[in-house]
């Protein structure tokens, strides 16, 4: 890259304007991404810290460290703050909000207010929950599982859940901009099919959460009206039905890892195209597959619920659909693999990213088979086993490409590039970190460590030692992009519009862009990634 | 540093199934955790990027190819979905001939209710080689009964009976794991399963400590609680009789018909009004709160015991 060439543009969306007011009441999507983009950062370190102790808690087996409500509340809002306060919103409010209008050639999203107030939902619905954290903390459970929530808890549910419902809205809202403006801002020629996979993916995540988060919201409603007034929805002691709640919950619960994992899948599409310089393999047959998943993700939810009570015939029906969408999954990662043959393959630090997630992905979904076959599900669902698979897909899946898009669109967001071996290492080292953390966690599963213990039984101990080494490892490796990305704010060698030689509109407009996007509409000729039309003497 | 255990003991006819379906899944996925990654790892190599400016090959994607993977784990997919779920019906349906022992999870122990009378808790005697059905409710919120070493767990709930089996096939001592989380001291809420020859067994139960038979302390009950006035053997009283009503199918006055099983039982006396016996009035009142979940237990078990009873009435 000849660099020395190089300047940032003179007036882009960052120095545009300046001022805390300029930012707080901002409706350019750019700048509303970053607002996300810090505040999930925030959010992340603080589900991060409590990860951290929860696995020096699990190091010896009597559990001495904290108290046994202290765990229950530990894990509890790890699992809220990860859930609903990072990985949901993580790729579509920071990477979709930044990248579809552009990605698509427009100049802002369809409502660029609708959209600031998806933030603002955010935060208020944030604070709710941080305030449950600070008065006391929840130990439900990030599930909520009544009678227990409804009953027998006697932390702070109330707070936390309407926490939850109020986030819930920021993701419809966001949702419904999305699909809004896909349909009608493209740019001249940019044809569905023409679209990047990134836009189908948010697409594709958008639907989910317009039809899946009002269900949410029912539940969680139905939780608080019940524990405030003993309705008898729930509790059995009151007529209620307590596998009621399960049903509700997973309605959405279920679908809402494919809010986590499709928006992933969409970054991993890209980086995989642009790091071998080649169309993805099969196109059509990825796109498609992202909405195939949205749509039978919303039929399986019962297979969270196998061993609660269900009639066999719904089990078998729930284990066979299972299987189904498991087939486009692995569809994509055969095609992701087949898009390097021939290619034009180099690895810099978002590709590693990529690859660490097919990596991942493939044993988190391969290990859910494990859990859609209803025998073996019987014996490992409520363990370790399960704890290993949803991280698997969740941490290995959806972070890592969260990671990997948020180091691709680095110099874009910013106009700086970050030191790429310290980002080779940090995505290295995050990859070996993650195995051993979570790998155990299958054995020490069909050993028959339940999830959810703050003491076990000795037996149970090596594992746990590896895993919690394994943690430290992952720690320092999730700590080391945070240390360089802030260094590249300013001291970054300046990245010029296209510092990976990469397609897409993102790629034709100035690093930072101007505030809006474009100096002139472009016009889309040919199909993504039409690497094959490019000249040799490029970048 | 304390040893590395890699697998569970295998001591029930259950451990055996679940076992070889989980290593064909494991075989299956291992292949293609290592085929993707050998790929990866030859692609990677292969074709690394050697000149600044080139770009990749066009490759027309083949729709044969594209078939082949998609047909072949859907094939996969199917064998183990059968497979899973032939293990799973096992699972789910006891043998005809069992031995019966009731279980109550409780925040935070399990208390364990056998015919004979001996109560138990933490700590469940059985003998080896025999298939032991459990029928499981909760007094509070929702537990799960977990024997790793018989691959064995189903969730308790409360307002529900649940059932579960297992025929041990080695003596020893086994973790009972509470897996479902049920708030401060859930995993506190362990116990032990105690496998015994069937002598030592006998020996076991014959040492008691019993407060008679379970159905002895139902047929107390049934008169402590003045059941017995209403529903009278003789055919007189404004109950129905409940000899020989366990297991058969009862009319209801709304038309309706439900077989009587221990949740039936259960309803009848929590909240006699909801199922009103055809021809008879709801005047039953209800014994919630009068009850534990355990003297229900005992309560179902004398019904139960009506069974064979010789009627002396006509009315049927
Ligand atoms: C993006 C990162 C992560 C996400 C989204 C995430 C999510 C979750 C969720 C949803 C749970 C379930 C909580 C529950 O069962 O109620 C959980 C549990 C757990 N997580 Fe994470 N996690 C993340 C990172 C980590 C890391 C980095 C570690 C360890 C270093 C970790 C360790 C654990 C452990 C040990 C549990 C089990 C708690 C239990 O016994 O239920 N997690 N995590
Ligand atoms: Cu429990």
């Amino acid at each position: 890259m000849d660099t020395d060439t190089l300047a940032l543009p003179r007036t882009h969306y960052l120095n545009a304007e300046f001022g805390l007011a300029s930012w707080l009441l901002t409706t350019d999507h750019k700048r509303i991404g970053l607002l996300f983009l810090g505040s999930i950062s925030m959010f992340f370190v603080l589900g991060g810290i409590f990860a951290g102790m929860i696995r020096l808690e699990l190091l010896t087996p009597p559990g001495d460290l904290v108290s046994d409500d202290t765990y229950n509340k530990l894990f509890t809002m790890h699992g809220i703050v990860m859930i609903f306060m990072f990985l949901i919103p993580s790729i579509p409010s920071v990477m979709g909000n930044f990248f579809v209008p552009i990605m698509i050639g427009a100049r802002d999203l369809a409502f660029p207010r609708l959209n600031l107030l998806s933030w603002y939902i955010f935060m208020i619905g944030g604070c709710f929950t941080l305030y449950a954290i600070v008065t006391g903390g929840v130990d439900t459970g990030w599930t909520f599982y009544t009678p227990f929530s409804t009953m027998a808890s006697t932390s702070n549910v109330m707070a936390a859940a309407v926490g939850i419902f109020i986030m819930g809205f920021s993701s419809i809202l966001t949702g419904l901009n999305f699909i809004v403006t896909i349909h009608t801002m493209r740019a001249p020629g940019m044809t569905w099919f023409r679209m990047p996979l990134f836009l189908w993916a948010m697409y594709a995540t958008s639907l989910i959460n317009v039809l899946g988060t009002p269900v949410l919201a029912i539940t969680i409603v139905s939780v608080a009206l019940e524990r405030a007034f003993h309705l008898g929805i729930f509790d059995p002691a009151y007529g209620g039905d307590p596998l009621l709640f399960q049903h509700l919950f997973w309605f959405y619960s279920h679908p809402a890892v494919y809010i986590m994992i499709l928006p992933s899948m969409g970054i991993v599409s890209e980086l995989i195209a642009a790091f071998s310089r080649k169309n993805i393999f099969g196109y059509t047959f990825v796109a498609f597959s992202s909405l195939a998943i949205a749509v039978f993700g919303f039929l399986v939810w019962g297979h969270h619920m196998f061993v609660a009570g269900m009639s066999v015939y719904g089990a078998m029906i729930f284990s066979v659909l299972s299987f189904l969408v498991a087939v486009p999954s692995a569809v994509k990662v055969f095609n992701w693999t087949a898009t390097l043959y021939k290619g034009s393959v180099s690895y810099q630090t978002p590709m590693l990213y990529a690859l660490g997630f097919i990596g991942l992905f493939t044993i988190g979904g391969l290990t859910g088979l494990f859990l859609a076959s209803l025998g073996i599900d019987v014996h490992v669902t409520d363990t370790y086993f399960v704890v290993a698979h949803f991280h698997y897909i969740m941490v290995g899946g959806a972070l890592m490409g969260y990671l990997g898009g948020l180091h691709y669109w680095w110099p874009k967001m910013t106009g700086r590039m970050y030191p790429d071996l310290w980002g080779r290492v940090a995505a290295v080292v995050t990859f070996l970190g993650f195995n051993l953390t979570f790998f155990p966690q299958f054995i020490l599963g069909y050993l028959g460590m339940p999830r959810r213990y703050h003491a076990y039984p000795p037996e149970f101990q090596a594992l746990n030692v590896l895993s919690t080494a394994g943690a430290s490892v992952m720690g320092i490796g999730y700590l080391m992009p945070a240390i360089y990305l802030f260094w590249s704010l300013k001291y970054g060698p300046i990245a010029g519009p296209n510092p990976w030689g990469a397609k897409g509109l993102e790629w034709t407009t100035p690093s930072p862009p101007p505030t809006f996007n474009f100096d002139e509409t472009p016009v889309v000729t040919e199909p993504a990634y039409a690497y094959d039309t490019v000249e040799k003497k490029l970048a | 540093m304390p040893e590395l255990p890699l697998f569970p003991t295998q001591a029930s006819t259950m451990a055996g199934k679940v076992d070889a379906l989980y290593f064909f899944l494991v075989s299956v996925s291992a292949f293609f955790v290592v085929l993707v990654a050998a790929l990866i790892i030859f692609f990677a190599i292969r074709y690394r990027r050697r000149a600044h400016g080139e770009v990749g090959a066009k490759v027309i994607p083949s729709l044969a190819l594209e078939l082949t993977w998609t047909i072949i784990p859907l094939g996969l997919g199917l064998v183990m979905f059968f497979w899973g779920a032939n293990v799973y019906f096992v699972e789910s349906r006891p043998p005809a001939e069992t031995l019966d022992i009731y279980v109550v999870g409780k925040q935070w122990m399990w208390r364990f209710q056998h015919l004979d009378g001996q109560r138990e808790i933490n700590e469940l005697h059985v003998p080896v080689g025999r298939a032991v059905r459990l029928t499981g409710t909760s007094e509070d919120v929702i537990h799960s009964f977990f024997v790793p070493a018989f691959r064995m767990k189903a969730d308790i709930i409360p307002g529900r009976y649940t059932t579960l089996w297992f025929n041990a096939t080695k003596t020893g001592r086994y973790h009972l794991f509470c897996a479902e989380y049920c708030g401060t001291r859930h995993s506190g809420m362990i116990g032990t399963i105690v496998v015994m020859e069937p002598s030592e067994y006998q020996a076991w139960l014959a040492g008691g400590g019993g407060e008679g038979s379970l159905v002895s302390q139902g047929q107390k009950l049934f008169q402590d609680l003045a059941c017995i006035t209403c529903h009278r053997a003789d055919g007189e009283g404004r109950g129905p009789i409940l000899d020989g009503v366990y297991g058969s199918k009862v009319d209801l006055v709304d038309g309706r018909i439900v077989v009587a099983d221990d949740a039936y039982i259960r309803e009848s006396v929590l909240s006699p009004s909801a199922k009103v016996v055809a021809g008879f009035q709801p005047i039953m009142p209800t014994f919630q709160g009068l009850v534990s979940e355990e003297q229900l237990l005992s309560l179902i078990e004398y019904v139960k015991s009506l069974k064979g009873r010789e009627l002396n009435t006509t009315k049927k």
